[in-house]
Order: structure tokens, then C-alpha cells, then sequence
């Protein structure tokens, strides 16, 4: 067999990556387009609310990818990493506190204003630099993956699998929720960061910056989704899927499995730490509510529902639930819990390999049906 | 320890137990450099536990494990042990069922196994040629591209002796080759197993007698965690002490 070389950045995309990108792409040209460019009351015009809304679904989806790195490619259900979101968007909010300056309610310099009502006299270590957008940039990447670098080690070196992780995931994330509540944390609180003015000198509320966000998001997307198949189809991804199907075996082969886990890992919370900052100046607000256990566990029915270990698939079903959950919201809020725990239901039954599995299966069927038709005409017609 | 010093692999009063239950007590055993030996014993005579204690999945209670004379095996992990030159086919057929077979080779194949190297790193010139004259030994070239998913049953235990052969290792320790195979697919293995053994050095463990008799090679029979009689298997065979654990008195 004749290996052809092709540049790297080619290698890596296949027809359903592709098409992805392409939807990617065309999203991040059209909604700036719609949103800008055509007259506010034409048919076509988008709102700025929808535009912040398809922005939080981009963020998302860049979630639902670095949940499906670890879960889909490596068999770690993790049901914390609502935990690095919420973490990359606390980064991204203490930027935007310390943006506000004098223009809070109590018009202190330094001081966010819940400091000044906690009277606070100085500004906590914690807070120091975030008045710096390279340095809160590099903390929305460094701390979740610093936490994930900590947890991951403890826990991967010690051996804790299967649902004793999933566990102690989903601890670390309520653990950090009861911190975050607690007002001497120097984080704001039950109330979390919120009154945003401006980032990078743009007023966060005017459309131009929503739309640039949404542009910053899906590009974020696309260039996290290259990464993660990057990190999957080379040879350091087969033995991540190795380690998933036959974790003691990849070990008798002289892998060492928990630097391979312990790498994912760090690599999925930085990722979701990104998504978490991207998220924040689109919705306004970042509180402890983020670090809450249910939000852990939706990302995971997101990435069930697209279909784990295919990329696209967690995107694909972050969009379509999410996409749910704001109709739902809308026209039955009542029942949003149902439909969402009936959605597990039917995918656990009848989508096990979620929705890309599902279409792919279909492609197989009529590929095979075409055959035997071709085989025999006549039964055809 | 000259025994020790010009050995490939020496057991010497190996004991580890379990809440109690001693599997192994005392289990001492010596390989030479190229030897082929069959481990056999009843059911809980400690084969397996010994196969986890020279791969370093469970760590002996007391006494020395050591591989070329020199390395303490008990002080090692998985994957130094590995890296060592010590290669493990388990009981029941474990291969990467979700890669093709083609890739369960080159997963196996000797090359540095750092994240780095793999996530960065470029396969050697020669990777292609090994995975094709592995994939030629075990009769699996027709499948290469197949999942491993969907081998028979004596095909993944085929592609996971070639896995072995991939690892390239000084020692491979081989834990029931021929449970759940047809007559013909024994024979073939024991004639795989015999090829393999002429530049590596293999320990068998099996309770197929007639798979014994093919390989004929020199027999270690276990019994309650130590070594009740060694030597041929027509000598062994006829110790009434091992007639007696396997017959029952």
C-alpha cells in the first residue's frame, strides 16, 4: 500500500469533520453577517440576544469536545468538568471586575464592589495581575489544568476507575461549589462576578462585541476540535483508545497508563476552561451555580445524545440538547427535567452510540441494500 | 547465587496471600536463558498469581524475583517490567477490540513508549516490514484491516501471541494459548509457540496435556502455591504425588 503524504492539517480532516468545519465556519461568517449587516427589521435580521445565545451554545459545544477526549476516547466519565468551565470563567470574570474600576457603585479604584461591602481593605493574592488580559488569559488555561493536573495525578497514579472516579469527579466539583459560596473566598460569593463593563476597552453589552465573541467562540471551537482529532488520530490517541478497551493489557505493554490519562485529562480541562471563559462575557454572569453537580452531568448526556468518541458527535448533540432546553424552557418550563431524562432514556435505548452512531449505522444499512439491489435488479422494483 | 547470575528469570521462596489465603508459600523456580518451560497444576495451584508477580501486578509477601540476574523484579511496575523485556499473553484473549489488527501490532511493537514520543514522534523506517512479517507468523495478514472485534476466538488468541512477538521481548510468559481452540488450531499454536521459543524464552502455562506433550519441554508442576515435581513430562507424569493432585486420592 502507497502511503500519500498530505500536509498534516488535511490528514486530520475526514468527510464528517469537514462538514463540521464547514458549518463552523459558515456559522462564525453568517451570524455577523445577519447581525450586523442587515437592516434590524428586516426578516433576516438576528437579534443580539440570539446571537448571545447561539454564542453560549459554541461554548458548549467546546465543552461537550473536551468531556467526549476524556469519556469517548478514553473511558473516564468524568462528572466534574463543569468544574474547569466554570473555573476558565471565573478567570475571565475577575478580568472583567477589575475592568470595571471606578465606574462600580462604590467607585473604588482597585476594589471590585462586593469587597467593598465585605469590607475588604486590600485586594486578595488571588485577585492580583487579573487586571492584565495576557495573565488572566494564561490563567483561564493554568488553573484548570493545574486542578486536573492535581486531581488526575492522585487519582490515576492510586488506580481509581470506573465509577469510584466518576465519584470523586463529581465531588471535586460540589467541593469547589461550596468554596465559591462562601464569601471570605474573596470570589463574590453566592452572588459570583456579574456587571461587566468592558473587555479589551469594548463595551460587553453592545452588539459588535457579542458578535465578536460569537466569532471568538466558533473559531475556539473549530481550532479545539483540530487539537483534540489531532491528539486522537496519532499514535498517542490509539493508545488512549487503547487504554480505554483494555486498560491492563496497554500496561503489560510497557505503556505508562496514568501519564497517558493524566495527560488527556489536563489537556480536556483546559479545553473546557477556554469554553468556560468564552462563556462568561456572553451571558453576563459567573457564580457558583456553574461548579453545580447537574451541570457536570448534562455535559455527559450532551456527549451521549451526538455520540461519544466522534468529536462531532458531542458538538452535534451539545447543540441539539441545549437547542431543547431553550424551547422547552420557553413553552413547557415545567417539564424541560422530563423531556431531558426521557432523552437519556430513549438514546440509552435506542441511540446507543447517540445520534452520529445512528447515522452511521443508517449509511451502512442503505450502502447494503444498494448492494443487494445491484446483485438482483429486479427485486428492486 | 550463581544460580541467580546465570538465569534468565529466578523465583526463590516466593509466599504472597491474600485475607489470608496463601496462593503462593515458598515458590521457588529457575529459567535459563532460551528455555521454554510448561507450567501446569491444578486449579488455584498459583500459576496465575505467579504470572502477576513476574509482571509486577501484585507484589510478593516475601522472597527474591529476579530477571537476568541483576533487575528486582518486585520493585518494579507494570511497565518497567515491560520495558524490561518481559511480555504477558493473558488468559482469556485481551487485544484492543475497537483497533484494527493491523494497529494492536503496531501498538505492540517495540518503540519508545513515552506520551511524547507517540504524540510526536515519527514511526521508524522498518515499522512497516515487523508489522508485516508479524502479521505472516500468526496467519493473520488476510485481517490486518479487520477490527479485532470481530476475530474468532483463536484468531485474537493468535493476534495476541503476535502482540508478544511485536514487544520483541527477552521472556514471554504465556498464560493458557489454547483454552477454547479447535484440535487443529492447538497443533498450529504449539508449532507457533515452538518457533517463538527458538530465539526467546517462554513459559507456558496450560492444562491441555496433549498441547504439553507437542511442545516437549521441560514441565513444572505446581500444587497449593510451590512446585510439586519438575522435570519431563513422561517422568513428571508418572510421579504418583502428581497422579495423586490430579486424580484425587
Amino acid at each position: 500500500m502507497m502511503e500519500t503524504r498530505k500536509p498534516l492539517l488535511l490528514s486530520l480532516i475526514d468527510t464528517r469533520g469537514g462538514i463540521f468545519l464547514g458549518a463552523v465556519a459558515a456559522a462564525t461568517i453568517l451570524v455577523p453577517a445577519l447581525a450586523l449587516m442587515v437592516p434590524p427589521n428586516s426578516a433576516f435580521a438576528l437579534p443580539p440576544y440570539l446571537v448571545a445565545l447561539f454564542g453560549k451554545y459554541v461554548c458548549y459545544a467546546l465543552l461537550a469536545i473536551a468531556l467526549d477526549l476524556v469519556w469517548g476516547y478514553c473511558g473516564i466519565l468524568s462528572l466534574g468538568h463543569g468544574a474547569f468551565f466554570a473555573l476558565g470563567g471565573y478567570a475571565m470574570g475577575m478580568y472583567l471586575m477589575r475592568q470595571i474600576g471606578t465606574r462600580g457603585v462604590y467607585a473604588h479604584p482597585e476594589l471590585p464592589d462586593f469587597m467593598v461591602f465585605l469590607n475588604m481593605k486590600e485586594l486578595p493574592i488571588t485577585w492580583w495581575g487579573f487586571q492584565s488580559f495576557p495573565y488572566a488569559m494564561l490563567m483561564v488555561l493554568l488553573i484548570p489544568g493545574l486542578l486536573a493536573f492535581v486531581f488526575g495525578f492522585l487519582a490515576f497514579r492510586s488506580r481509581v476507575t470506573g465509577v469510584y472516579l466518576s465519584i470523586i469527579t463529581q465531588a471535586m466539583t460540589y467541593a469547589l461549589l461550596l468554596a465559591f459560596f462562601r464569601n471570605d473566598m474573596g470570589f463574590g460569593g453566592n452572588n459570583g462576578l456579574t456587571d461587566f463593563k468592558d473587555l479589551l476597552g469594548f463595551n460587553v453589552q453592545a452588539k459588535e462585541t457579542r458578535v465578536a465573541l460569537f466569532m471568538a467562540s466558533s473559531i475556539a471551537l473549530g481550532v479545539g476540535y483540530l487539537i483534540a482529532r489531532a491528539v486522537t488520530q496519532s499514535k498517542f490517541g490509539k493508545v488512549v483508545i487503547a487504554i480505554r478497551d483494555a486498560e491492563s493489557r496497554t500496561r503489560f505493554l510497557g505503556y505508562r497508563v496514568e501519564t497517558y490519562k493524566l495527560a488527556v485529562f489536563v489537556l480536556s480541562a483546559m479545553m473546557a476552561g477556554v469554553a468556560g471563559a468564552l462563556y462568561v462575557p456572553q451571558v453576563g454572569i459567573i457564580n457558583p451555580g456553574e461548579f453545580a453537580p447537574a451541570n457536570s452531568i448534562e455535559a455527559v448526556i450532551w456527549v451521549a445524545v451526538g455520540g461519544r468518541g466522534t468529536l462531532v458527535g458531542a458538538a452535534l448533540g451539545a447543540i441539539i440538547v441545549n437547542w431543547g432546553k431553550t424551547f422547552f424552557t420557553g413553552a413547557l418550563p415545567e417539564y424541560w427535567l422530563f423531556a431531558l431524562g426521557a432523552l437519556f432514556v430513549i438514546v440509552t435505548l435506542f441511540l446507543p452510540k447517540g445520534v452520529i452512531g445512528a447515522l452511521d449505522q443508517f449509511k451502512v444499512r442503505r450502502q447494503a441494500a444498494k448492494n443487494s439491489g445491484a446483485a438482483t435488479p429486479t427485486a428492486a422494483e | 547465587m550463581d544460580v541467580a547470575k546465570n538465569s534468565l528469570l529466578y523465583l526463590d521462596g516466593v509466599s504472597v496471600s491474600f485475607d489470608g489465603y496463601k496462593a503462593l508459600r515458598g515458590l521457588s523456580l529457575t529459567l535459563a536463558p532460551g528455555e521454554m518451560r510448561a507450567i501446569i497444576g491444578p486449579n488455584g495451584a498459583g500459576k496465575t498469581t505467579m504470572m502477576d508477580i513476574i509482571t509486577g501486578k501484585t507484589r510478593p509477601d516475601e522472597g527474591d524475583v529476579l530477571f537476568g540476574g541483576s533487575y528486582d523484579l518486585t520493585k518494579m511496575d507494570e511497565a518497567e517490567i515491560a520495558e524490561l523485556g518481559i511480555g504477558r499473553k493473558f488468559q482469556k484473549p485481551t487485544v484492543f477490540e475497537s483497533h484494527t489488527v493491523d494497529d494492536n501490532i503496531l501498538l505492540a511493537l517495540k518503540a519508545p513508549r513515552s506520551a511524547l514520543a507517540t504524540l510526536f514522534g515519527k514511526p521508524s523506517a522498518d515499522t512497516r516490514t515487523r508489522i508485516d512479517q508479524i502479521l505472516e507468523a500468526t496467519k493473520l495478514k488476510d485481517h490486518r484491516f479487520r477490527l479485532a472485534a470481530d476475530l474468532s476466538h483463536g484468531q485474537k488468541q493468535w493476534l495476541e501471541i503476535g502482540m508478544l512477538l511485536a514487544q520483541d521481548p527477552k521472556l514471554l510468559l504465556v498464560d493458557e494459548p489454547v483454552a477454547g481452540m479447535t484440535d487443529a488450531e492447538t497443533a498450529q499454536t504449539a508449532e507457533l509457540l515452538r518457533e517463538i521459543a527458538i530465539d526467546h524464552s517462554v513459559v507456558v502455562v496450560e492444562h491441555d496435556m496433549t498441547f504439553v506433550r507437542d511442545l516437549g519441554v521441560k514441565v513444572t508442576v505446581l500444587h497449593e502455591g510451590s512446585v510439586l515435581a519438575e522435570g519431563p513430562l513422561d517422568v513428571v507424569s508418572a510421579d504418583p504425588r502428581v497422579i495423586e493432585v490430579y486424580l484425587g486420592r
